[in-house]
């Protein structure tokens, strides 16, 4: 495709590789929040290419990965209702929940859709008027345009027979709890293109100017990344501390207004346990008074849910960029994608999927 | 799911919130919503999450992007016979990113 082919022009990004290692006097620290960066720089060997003094840590922009808990397990009692077709994306499908996961439910004779949109939700609740359907709404600031306008169809038409499992994270909130976290090692953050697309960068001033760190709105293809670290490295080495966007094909300032303004209607901002991290504080999205009806977790009350992550897992390590996934024991052992103890390994966006995928195991076999 | 995809508007039907257009990704056609892309043309290109076009891939400017980047490329190999040097040892080593 054009463009794209184009922004991965291997001469060019030899050469920027080049220029990050004149550029970079000392070891520093980025992070990629981005599980989409997080897959283009192993696939990629990016972070293999750069000097030695320029270490890549993965963030924990992996919506599947960080959805709590709490939240799997009531999706996945919610799926087991006879009265319910639960639609879902792809990627929620083998997530681990306390005992099971959705795959197993639909084995379990769970009526278990898999969609490409909230859109075709919809459209099965149109089709079967007669049960219950309900969309587990996840995801960072990308998926909310496409989630907020499936709730607002659905109450512009009065389709009482669907609800949505909410459970929306969000991006500006999680860099800031890294950043505040007393083991924390970044220095400057890649921000996620595409979220930036949806909502813009304006909120991010703050956070640079705040904590001194430089912060680079960037794509996924290789020039696009070499092109934010670069950016970015040139102002830790100018002691400069500002947003820059080094993505400008696809992101403007004040991001998507008409996406803004859906999402201002249909969600509202509540605290938020990120799994593997735990609780930070306004850092999600939640349906609004408005739209209280199309609540799934009210719909279908769930006692109190007694979780349990696998011990092995160092999951919330990873996402914070204190480890990397091949130096957790059990990646690669007790943890293949065909056998995940963690929902890192099941995304497609996950890092620890990543390290499996792309055969980067030197480290798990000597710890 | 939460990786966006560029893709080519080819056709568009609709207005406001149901516009619609087909979006052609590199040969697989779907249809995907418009609504927040209210300027979009047949032509252009966009970024589609999970069935919604969200941005629309600004061409000029990514043009600008390349050409930039290019003419670092080719000043500094003309300036610098360090970058040079390096640059040619990399290509005859074979590796590409
Ligand atoms: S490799 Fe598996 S067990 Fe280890 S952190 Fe990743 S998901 Fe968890």
């Amino acid at each position: 495709m054009k463009y794209l082919d184009e922004f991965r022009d291997p001469e060019v990004a030899l050469r920027l590789i080049d220029e990050i290692n004149e550029l970079a006097s000392r070891r520093w620290v980025l992070m990629e929040v981005c599980g989409g960066q997080t897959h283009s720089i192993i696939r990629n060997g990016i972070d293999r290419l750069l000097p030695d003094s320029v270490e890549m840590v993965h963030g924990p922009g992996c919506p599947v990965c960080v959805t709590p808990l709490d939240t799997i397990d009531k999706a996945l009692a919610i799926a087991a209702r006879d009265d319910v077709i639960f639609c879902s994306f792809g990627d929620m499908l083998r997530v681990p929940g306390s005992d099971e996961d959705l795959f197993q439910v639909k084995g379990g004779g769970g009526d278990i859709r898999v969609v490409y949109s909230p859109t075709d939700a919809l459209q099965i609740a149109r089709e079967n008027p007669d049960e219950e359907v309900v969309f587990f709404g996840i995801g960072f600031e990308t998926t909310a345009p496409a989630n907020a306008m499936a709730v607002y169809q659905a109450k512009q038409e009065g389709l009482e027979n669907f609800s949505m499992l909410v459970s929306h994270v969000l991006v500006p909130p999680a860099m800031r709890a890294i950043l505040d976290s007393p083991t924390n090692r970044v220095q400057a953050f890649l921000a996620a293109g595409h979220v930036c697309s949806v909502m813009g960068y304006e909120e991010y001033f703050a956070i640079a100017q705040e904590y001194g760190t430089p912060i680079v709105v960037t794509g996924f293809e290789p020039l696009d990344l070499l092109s934010g670290i670069k950016a970015a490295i040139t102002q830790l080495e100018e002691g400069r501390a500002t947003v820059e966007n080094a993505y400008q094909r696809a992101v403007r300032r004040e991001g998507n207004v008409p996406a803004k303004q859906m999402i201002a209607d249909v969600f509202t901002t509540t605290d938020r346990n990120w799994r593997g991290i735990g609780p930070i504080p306004a850092s999600g999205w939640e349906l609004s008074e408005r739209y209280r009806d199309f609540d799934a977790a009210a719909r279908f009350p769930i006692g109190d849910i007694d979780t349990k992550e696998s011990p092995l897992c160092h999951a919330g390590e990873v996402l914070q960029g204190t480890r990397k996934p091949d130096e957790c024991p059990a990646f690669g052992k007790e943890c293949t994608p065909r056998t995940p103890l963690g929902a890192l390994m099941v995304s497609s966006e996950g890092a620890c999927a990543a390290y499996y995928q792309y055969g980067r195991f030197a480290k798990a076999a000597s710890s | 799911m939460c990786l966006g995809i560029p893709g080519k508007v080819i056709e568009i039907s609709g207005e406001g919130f149901m516009r619609t257009g087909k979006i052609d990704f590199d040969g697989i056609v779907k249809e995907v919503s418009l609504a927040y892309v209210p300027e979009i043309e047949v032509g252009d290109y966009a970024i589609v999450h999970v069935g919604f076009a969200i941005t629309q891939l600004d061409e000029e400017s990514a043009q600008e992007t390349l050409a930039l980047l290019r003419r670092l490329d080719v000043v500094d190999e003309e300036l610098d016979p360090e970058v040079a040097l390096a640059a040619e040892r990399r290509r005859a080593g074979g590796d590409t990113p």
